[in-house]
This record gives structure tokens, C-alpha cells and sequence, in this order.
């Protein structure tokens, strides 16, 4: 009687429908509803708590994070000879910029961009300008982040784990070393790395000042717009290189023995059976790498908010966390979807062009 | 002239012991075949010939030079791997040319050696191809290729043929052999199929637990196996052991008797055996006949009957619960349960003493010293 009642169980549909409910609902409440809501969002004026009902406003919240524009600005040149004027100094005068997207009728267009960078061209200066700096700069540091983090990240990881995989003893004790940093909350390691980037008595400036007998002046390291991002990157390289370490180090040990002991025999040197043994044999572990750490430098925000808030000046600001700035601190959930939404396209077109450029080429 | 030597040659990892003093002669151009069971030490022998294992102690030498700390590339030696080691992202020719390029071998010079070593083993069309793309026999063929086209003075084979299925084994062997008397060269093979080792070897060694057991033509292995290992290793289906009694001892032989057996003169050396001395007769089941007509007769109740046609396997136990086996003509009429006698000439019986020894035969057939 049981074994007839348990086949029923299995054959009933509406038991199975039954059992795959809870993860069903929570994946989709979670991930799948929101993921459609952000896309429904980016193109209306939707806030997190307003008294006015939601519009659709099309494309508009996408043009007012990502509009760009280039001014050329003339210097002002005397009416009759048409020469440049020039002020004490002997600079030339330039109208501002404001001038130019400030109620300025006859480019609408500009109306109420700023400047992001210039440069000189002749006579003339150049101005690029943005409807949303602080986005451009984010899309900027956001890509820095990630061109400077994954080789590095996977580079170092590939030694550390070529280095892990060999038969010395307590071998193991640094194996934990390096996948320590993993196990602990980003958070805590982000606030951790606080103190030892602090500007006044941070353990870093203590142990440069060491090293260089005091002649090291101390930096303010998260405080300096030039060593802000250079810093946090150099702490997510370290937080995240155990986790990528053990993935090359699976990859290594799928390498067969006989390989090398085949190579050996060929005569060839450490570097040949890297390149012509391990590199080859890595292949697979190397995309999984790097599609993975991309990805994941994409979405780079706990370290900002923990240590720098995106300053200072804007020098730490990411894509993840203006989303974070504009959907909860200014309750602009439209805005915080559209930046979700570009950082979607952003990296599902990363990805594919990874994979596209490591695809198994057919011989 | 490319002779291998090891003298009092020993291996240990760790505590364990496994290599317990090796001393081997190999001749230039001979066909060397190293067998024995699992874990005897065969293939660590090899590997160390061939510098990819430390020597712990002893002395190994390829064309009277002491390599023991020469790297492998400097050993003059080829090897050939049981899983092929073929680098799975390299074509063909890449695979076979890679020990010449980063050797920085001139490309013309490194396209002529590969293509002749394509053409011995007749895989020209397979250049190209990727290892994936190949048989097991297509890839142990390009494994062999890699090792011909170094021109190497000592070929090592490590079990090359046992990822093979049954047929191509047969044929590669054969391959195997013919590129042996083609190319000259010295070859060392290690395998666990004594099939293998009586076919391609010049000289068998047979290792058990690290110690060399008997050296010798395949037929003298056969035929005057120096001790029980040796007479149970060699050969298949394997040789029947018995216990018996010395009776007494002349020097036309050492007369000998058992439970289910008459006394019986067996014609070997009379050595130091005595009247009382325990013994086992060695007896091989293919000297076995379904007849009464040998010179020993041994009858029991068939407990095994494969019927192979043109022979036929059988296992029987007699009355004193002593096991023995017979390959007998295969149109004898033999059934389970039926009880039967088989008998065998005395000039086929070996005789061990109680040590494990072989007491010498004196009749051994013409061949083994033609």
C-alpha cells in the first residue's frame, strides 16, 4: 500500500506544482518581479512615495543620465579688429559655460547641462558637457575599476593558486591565509581597511613612515581624490583574490600529471609548460574567471558606501551605487531603474563579447 | 652503442620502500620487457630510467654514462605514456613537433622529421586533426610518433596498450614490434599482461615487491621458471601448483608421491633434495590430456567446463580436496559433475622445493636454447 501511495505522489502534477511552489515564489518575488519592475520603472516618473500617479515618460529618464553634448567655446575678440582680447595677464577671456545652457534659446538642447572636461583646440576650447557629471563619472570609475581589477585580480589569484598547488608541507595553512579574506563580510573588511587607510594614524601611512625612516609624508588615503579609487581597488583585489584563487586551483588539478612529466621529458623549461601546458589546460577556468570578476566589479558598491560615499569629489562615485543614491537617498526609483537598467546592457554586452572573443574556434 | 645499465638501484618514498635493489644488464638494441604485478615497482623503475623519479640510491647508466642527475632531455631516452599525454590543444604535427620547436629546431628540418615520423607509422593524414578527433589507437600512434621523431637511443613504453580495446591491442602490439626491427633501437616496456611480455620481448624481467625475480627469454620463462613466482606469473591459464613428497632422490631424477598420486620419477637435478622433503609439483594445464596415457594420472569431479572449441577449461578437485586445471582437446566429451581422470608426462612437471625454488629440469625442450 505505501509503495502504490508514494507512486501516486510521484505521478500526481499537482503535487509536483505543490512542491516547487516555495522556491518558485521566492525567486520569483525576489528576482524575476523586480527585474521586470525595474525595466517597467526606468521609463516612468515612478517615486518611492509620492502623492501623484505614476506617468510614462519614455525615454526621458535615459536622456537625462546619459545626454552628452560638445561646446566650443571662442574667445571674445574686439568688435572692429576682430583680435582676440586678452585681460592683464595676457589670457584670453572666454564666455562661460553657463552662459550657453543657461536659458539659452537657441540650443535647447544644452539647456541645463554642465561642464565635465575641456580641453584646448586652437583658439578655441572644447567642453564636453553632461546632463548628469556625477553618472558620467561613475560610468567612469566604474570602468576603470574593472579594466584595473580583473587582470590583476585574476593574475594574482593564477599565482597564488600555482603557487598553492604544490606538494610542500603545510601547504594548507596558506591555502585558509588567502581564502580568509573571503569568508568575512565585505562590510567588515571594508571598515577594517578604513583604519588602515586612515589619514592621521592609518596603519598603512605608520608602516611607509617605517620603511622610509619618517621621510614618507602621510596621506589621507580615502580622502585624496587621486588615491581614493587606487585604494578601494587595491582592497577588493585583496578581499576577493582567495575566492578566484580556488577556482584556478580546481582548474590546475584537472590538469593531468603526465602532461608535464610528457613536456619534461621534451626538455621544455618552466615557462614552456606554462604557456604550452597550464595556460592551454585553463582555458575553461580562465573565461569562468573573468566573466565572473567582471561581473562582479560591475555592481562594485558595499566598499563605496562603507568607505567613501562616493567622494571626495566624486573621485569613488560607481554605477551601483547612483542607482543606491537615486532610488532610496532621493526616492528617484525612475532614475535608480534606468542606471540598473544601463548597467544591465552594460554587462549582458560585456559578456557576450567575452564570450564571443574566447569562443572554441573550430578547426 | 645505447646499453642501459642499473646497478644496486633503489627507491624509496618515504618510509616505503619499493625499489629494493635492482641490478640489470640491457644490451643495445634489445626489447626489454618489465613485468610483474600491481604495485611490484615496474613502472617506477622505468620512470626512473627515464629521470622523472629520484634514484635514492644505486647508479643508472644509458650508453655508459652515468645519468642518475641528468634531466630527461639529456638522457638520449623517448617515452611513451599509457594515457597517451598528448597535448589535448595541439594538432597532430604540433604534438609531434613540439619536443623540436622549443628545442629551436629549424622549421624546414622540423617539418621533414615529422613528416617521416608520420609516414613510419603510416598517420600523414591525421596531421591535422586535434586529439579529440582521434581513436585510442590514432592517438597511442601519434603518442609514438612524438617519441620516434626525437630519434631517441632508448624508447620507454609505459603499459601503451592497456586503454586499448582487445583488437587494436593485438594490432599495435604488433606495430609495436615491427617498429622495434625497423628502427633498432633499444626499447624498455612495462606491462602487467604477460601476453604482451611473451610477444615483443627479447628479455622478460619479472619484478615482484621491488626485486628482480628472473631475467630471461620468454621461452626460458616458460619453460625453466626459477622459482614459484616466476612458474605462476608466466603463463596462461595459470600452472597447476600440488604438494608433494620426495621419495627419494637420484641423478636421474627425484622420486616423488602424494595422495592422489602414484610414485613417480620426475627427471630434474637432484640438488639438495632428499627422501621426506616436502615439494610442490609445478604442472602447466596445457601439458594436461584427457587420457590415461601420461606417465601421472590425477582423476576428480569437474567443478569448471569452458568449452573454447578447438580446447576445452577445466577445474576439478580430487578426493583430498586438491584443485587442479586442464586445457584439454575440445572434442573431448566432458561434463559438470563428472568424474575424471587426466594425466601429464613427468618430462613436463617442474619441481619446487620448499623454499620456492626451482630444482633444476633436466629434459627442457630443444627451443629454449635455439
Amino acid at each position: 500500500m505505501q509503495i502504490s501511495g508514494s507512486k501516486k505522489l510521484q505521478n500526481s502534477e499537482s503535487t509536483g506544482w505543490l512542491m516547487a511552489f516555495p522556491a518558485t515564489a521566492i525567486i520569483g518575488l525576489f528576482i524575476i518581479v523586480p527585474f521586470l519592475l525595474g525595466f517597467y520603472f526606468a521609463f516612468t516618473n515612478q517615486r518611492f512615495i509620492s502623492p501623484n500617479p505614476t506617468e510614462y515618460v519614455g525615454t526621458s529618464n535615459f536622456h537625462q543620465l546619459l545626454d552628452l553634448g560638445v561646446l566650443t567655446l571662442e574667445p571674445e575678440r574686439d568688435a572692429a579688429t576682430q583680435e582676440i582680447k586678452k585681460d592683464a595677464s595676457g589670457a584670453a577671456a572666454y564666455p562661460t559655460v553657463r552662459s550657453l545652457t543657461r536659458n539659452n534659446s537657441e540650443m535647447p538642447y544644452y539647456d541645463g547641462m554642465r561642464e565635465w572636461f575641456s580641453w584646448h583646440s586652437g583658439d578655441n576650447i572644447k567642453v564636453v558637457v553632461a546632463r548628469d557629471v556625477v553618472f558620467m563619472k561613475a560610468i567612469v570609475n566604474t570602468f576603470l575599476f574593472v579594466l584595473i581589477t580583473a587582470p590583476l585580480q585574476g593574475g594574482l589569484a593564477l599565482l597564488l593558486a600555482m603557487m598553492i598547488n604544490q606538494k610542500l608541507p603545510g601547504i594548507n595553512i596558506f591555502r585558509t591565509i588567502y581564502f580568509m579574506p573571503v569568508v568575512v563580510s565585505i562590510v567588515v573588511v571594508s571598515l577594517l581597511w578604513r583604519f588602515i587607510y586612515s589619514g592621521d594614524n592609518g596603519l598603512l601611512n605608520a608602516i611607509l613612515g617605517f620603511f622610509t625612516f619618517g621621510t614618507f609624508k602621510p596621506v589621507d588615503w580615502l580622502g585624496n581624490s587621486a588615491t581614493a579609487l587606487p585604494s578601494i581597488i587595491a582592497m577588493s583585489i585583496w578581499q576577493a583574490v582567495g575566492f578566484h584563487m580556488v577556482i584556478w586551483l580546481s582548474g590546475l588539478q584537472t590538469i593531468p600529471v603526465s602532461l608535464y612529466e610528457a613536456a619534461d621529458i621534451e626538455g621544455a623549461t618552466g615557462w614552456q609548460k606554462f604557456r604550452f601546458v597550464t595556460w592551454p589546460g585553463l582555458r575553461n577556468t580562465a573565461i569562468l574567471v573573468l566573466v565572473v570578476i567582471t561581473m562582479q566589479a560591475f555592481t562594485l558598491f558595499s566598499q563605496i558606501a562603507v568607505m567613501t560615499q562616493g567622494g571626495p569629489v566624486d573621485a569613488t562615485q560607481t554605477i551601483v551605487f547612483q542607482a543606491v543614491q537615486h532610488g532610496y537617498a532621493k526616492q528617484d526609483i525612475a532614475t535608480g531603474s534606468a542606471i540598473s537598467v544601463i548597467l544591465f546592457i552594460i554587462v549582458i554586452t560585456i559578456s557576450l563579447i567575452q564570450r564571443y572573443l574566447t569562443r572554441e574556434k573550430l578547426t | 652503442m645505447a646499453n642501459v645499465q642499473l646497478r644496486d638501484v633503489h627507491k624509496s618514498f618515504g618510509a616505503t620502500h619499493i625499489i629494493k635493489g635492482i641490478d640489470l644488464e640491457i644490451a643495445h638494441g634489445e626489447f626489454v620487457v618489465f613485468v610483474g604485478p600491481s604495485g611490484c615497482g615496474k613502472s617506477t623503475l622505468l620512470r626512473m630510467i627515464a629521470g622523472l623519479e629520484d634514484i635514492t640510491s644505486g647508479e643508472i647508466s644509458i650508453k655508459d654514462r652515468v645519468v642518475n642527475d641528468l634531466p630527461p632531455k639529456d638522457r638520449g631516452i623517448a617515452m611513451v605514456f599509457q594515457s597517451y599525454a598528448l597535448f589535448p590543444h595541439m594538432t597532430v604535427r604540433q604534438n609531434v613537433g613540439f619536443g623540436l620547436k622549443i628545442n629551436n629546431t629549424p622549421p624546414a628540418e622540423l617539418e621533414s622529421r615529422v613528416n617521416e615520423a608520420a609516414r613510419i607509422l603510416k598517420m600523414e593524414n591525421l596531421l591535422d586533426r586535434k586529439p579529440s578527433q582521434l581513436s585510442g589507437g590514432q592517438r597511442q600512434r601519434v603518442a609514438i610518433g612524438r617519441a620516434i621523431v626525437r630519434n631517441p637511443e632508448v624508447f620507454l613504453f609505459d603499459e601503451p596498450l592497456s586503454n586499448l580495446d582487445a583488437a587494436l591491442r593485438v594490432n599495435t602490439r604488433a606495430e609495436i614490434a615491427k617498429l622495434h626491427n625497423d628502427l633498432g633501437a633499444t626499447m624498455i616496456y612495462v606491462t602487467h599482461d604477460q601476453v604482451e611480455a611473451m610477444t615483443l620481448a627479447d628479455k622478460i624481467v619479472v619484478l615482484e615487491a621491488g626485486k628482480i625475480r628472473q631475467v630471461g627469454s620468454p621461452l626460458e620463462l616458460y619453460h625453466k621458471p626459477n622459482n614459484l613466482f616466476v612458474a605462476g606469473f608466466i603463463g596462461s591459464p595459470k600452472m597447476n601448483f600440488m604438494e608433494v613428497e620426495a621419495v627419494s632422490s637420484s641423478a636421474s631424477g627425484v622420486i616423488i608421491k602424494s595422495a592422489d598420486f602414484t610414485e613417480q620419477r620426475i627427471p630434474v637435478a637432484k640438488g639438495n633434495v632428499k627422501a621426506g622433503d616436502k615439494l610442490t609439483l609445478g604442472i602447466r594445464p596445457e601439458n594436461m590430456r584427457a587420457d590415461t596415457k601420461g606417465d601421472l594420472k590425477i582423476s576428480g569431479k569437474m567443478e569448471l567446463v569452458e568449452h573454447l572449441g578447438h580446447e576445452t577449461f577445466v577445474e576439478a578437485k580430487t578426493k583430498s580436496g586438491v584443485s587442479f586445471t586442464g586445457l584439454i582437446d575440445g572434442e573431448t566429451l566432458v561434463k559438470l559433475g563428472q568424474d575424471m581422470a587426466l594425466s601429464f608426462k613427468a618430462n613436463d612437471c617442474h619441481l619446487f622445493d620448499a623454499a620456492g625454488e626451482a630444482v633444476h629440469r633436466l629434459k627442457v625442450p630443444e627451443i629454449v636454447h635455439a
